[in-house]
């Protein structure tokens, strides 16, 4: 067994985002020639681009991860649930009011993505949230209703912010700069320890609460710090980069499938691959146009949406 | 005092429904101690109350002499465990995973095992003859070996007392038997207490050092197998026609269910 762990470390670190940040710089600095132009390019865009793809990624995986253990049910994730939706909602109105992106912005998506946590566990938990379709249906409504409320804020605005805030809407990165990366960097590490503090306390939760109560977790403190954390995280990545939906759905199953239920395996590694995930789609979506390029959140989508019903397929079963 | 575990006028109630009435007993240390009773009679609740998953809204639960509520969440994992009547399996851990988490509550926050640890754990899986089973995954076992592997994590907890909810219902014969012995051995062995909720009365008959038969919420009786298994307070709790007497293989009550066809007969004997 602790041969396995060290086995399952090793093979994570070497698959890990830094190597998959190497590799993109590698391949930027043969694609173009070298130049005093290409050390601007790369500090100034490129780097910082692909950092918060890497942050974003590895928060969204991480909360898809964290979702699924709390509520017990494998198809969870903040996108699906709508609470990337909610947050959204807090951010649009933060951007149509002029607030800036830091604390305005950010606070009214996290505002957002609590209330619809509280809105979704208050809709589902009336029988039990473990029940797979009443969680699911409640995530769908939800994200209908934030979905047409997004879309009444966007028709009632008329001037120039409107690409702008459609394209974000559909998950962009490309707005980044050192300075987004750093601050969303300092708001994600501490949720990340955090979350990796509490792997052992989801472990046990996975066997059920009753289970976990008698062999000592504090079921209440757990479940509350994991949630607002994870709605803490979702909103800081939607305010900076929009609606990038289900990577928190395609990191944690493909790691789970490889490295087993162990969170305390699963959440460095849902990091470390999420970002790399995150890091791949977006240089997809950078890659792909012909001209300009597309929001990343369109490639996620449509990686991640067929494996949703994959999933949903197999869990019914 | 040996007392293991103390009940003193334990009420609960979910809203209106009164589900727990003053009940009091106690329990010996080192004692094969059954609840039985109809359904919607208490037994889980109860079951509940003295893990300490429920808080009573009266009354309160002793463990070693100690009320339950002056042990820190830890130390209580430490000095009962749980094994619940079904839990979830949809998450593919290993029976080894599974029984290792039993150590975490002598672990730190993130529950790294020691050389220890992983020796307490191969003993409880050993002591449920699970080795062979070891590593395969929980999803890929059947119900029997299910329960086992949370019977192992339970023994891997080092309680000194167990409490199990129904673990044998949904087994079959052979399973049952398995079950109950592993408890006996359990109690012999290991000295720890052991306090069951059954659905079934013989079974409980043959092991029990004591059985408590809960009605309504209500202690209706409690006592050794052949003072609380009578026709008399079976009747009253299980409200059907019971016919009582001796195991074949003697000391124990036998209860056998009599069908409505075989009732005049049932009259007649009387």
């Amino acid at each position: 067994m602790l041969l396995l762990g060290i086995a399952m470390v090793l093979g994570i670190s070497m698959g890990s985002t830094d190597s998959g940040i190497k590799d993109v710089l590698q391949n930027l600095f043969l694609s173009k020639t070298s130049d005093s132009m290409l050390y601007t390019i790369i500090w100034q865009i490129r780097l910082p681009r692909v950092l918060l793809a890497a942050l974003v990624g590895a928060a969204l995986s991480l909360g898809g991860l964290v979702f699924q253990a709390l509520l017990r049910n494998p198809l969870a994730e903040p996108y699906i649930l709508g609470i990337s939706g909610g947050s959204a909602i807090g951010a649009i109105i933060g951007i149509l009011m002029g607030f800036s992106r830091f604390p305005g912005v950010s606070l009214l998506a996290f505002t957002g993505s609590i209330a619809t946590l509280l809105l979704i566990l208050g809709m589902s938990s009336g029988q039990t949230i473990l029940k797979k379709d009443a969680l699911l249906l409640s995530g769908v409504m939800v994200n209908a209703f934030c979905a047409a409320v997004i879309m009444f804020l966007v028709s009632m605005t008329q001037d120039s912010r409107l690409h702008n805030i459609i394209f974000w809407l559909m998950g962009d990165l490309s707005m980044g700069d050192m300075h987004h990366a750093g601050i969303l960097a300092a708001t994600l590490l501490p949720c990340f320890v955090l979350v990796f503090w509490l792997s052992n306390p989801m472990n046990l939760l996975l066997m059920g609460k009753e289970m976990a109560q008698t062999m000592g977790v504090n079921i209440k403190a757990v479940t509350i710090t994991l949630l607002v954390a994870t709605s803490f995280m979702v909103s800081a990545t939607v305010s900076y980069c929009g609606l990038v939906g289900f990577v928190g759905l395609v990191m944690p199953h493909l790691l789970r499938l490889v490295l087993g239920p162990d969170h305390r395996v699963l959440v460095p590694a849902c990091v470390l691959g999420g970002g790399t995930y995150m890091v791949f789609c977006d240089l997809l979506a950078r890659v792909l146009p012909k001209q300009g390029e597309m929001p990343a959140g369109v490639i996620t989508a449509m990686i991640g949406a067929p494996l949703f019903i994959y999933l949903l397929k197999r869990s019914s079963r | 005092m040996n007392t293991a575990i103390t009940a003193e006028n334990l009420s609960h109630s979910f809203g209106e429904d009164l589900v727990l009435r003053n009940v009091s007993f106690s329990i010996p240390k080192k004692d094969f101690f059954i609840i039985i009773g109809p359904n919607g009679s208490g037994k889980t609740t109860l079951m509940k109350v003295m893990s300490g998953i429920l808080k009573p809204k009266n009354g309160q639960v002793k463990i070693l002499n100690r009320p339950i509520d002056q042990y820190h969440r830890k130390a209580l994992a430490r000095t009962i465990a749980f094994v619940p009547q079904k839990a979830p399996t949809d998450f593919p851990f290993s029976v080894a995973e599974v029984v290792l988490m039993g150590r975490s509550p002598y672990l730190g926050m993130l529950g790294l095992e020691e050389e220890n640890d992983l020796k307490i754990a191969k003993e409880a899986i050993a002591f449920t003859a699970m080795e062979n089973l070891a590593h395969r995954k929980l999803d890929q076992l059947s119900g029997g070996e299910q329960q086992r592997t949370f019977i192992a994590r339970a023994i891997c907890q080092e309680p000194d007392i167990i409490l199990l909810d129904e673990p044998t219902a949904s087994l079959d014969l052979a399973y049952q038997a398995k079950i109950m012995d592993l408890m006996e051995k359990l109690k012999n062995e290991k000295g720890i207490t052991v306090v069951m909720v059954s659905h079934d009365v013989n079974l409980a008959a043959m092991y029990a050092d004591h059985l408590l038969l809960l009605h309504k919420g209500q202690v209706l009786c409690q006592g050794l197998p052949d003072e609380v298994l009578t026709y008399k307070t079976l009747e009253a709790a299980y409200g059907c026609t019971l016919l009582v007497d001796e195991s074949p293989l003697g000391r124990s009550p036998r209860v056998t269910l009599v069908p409505q066809k075989y009732m005049n007969i049932d009259r007649q004997i009387e």
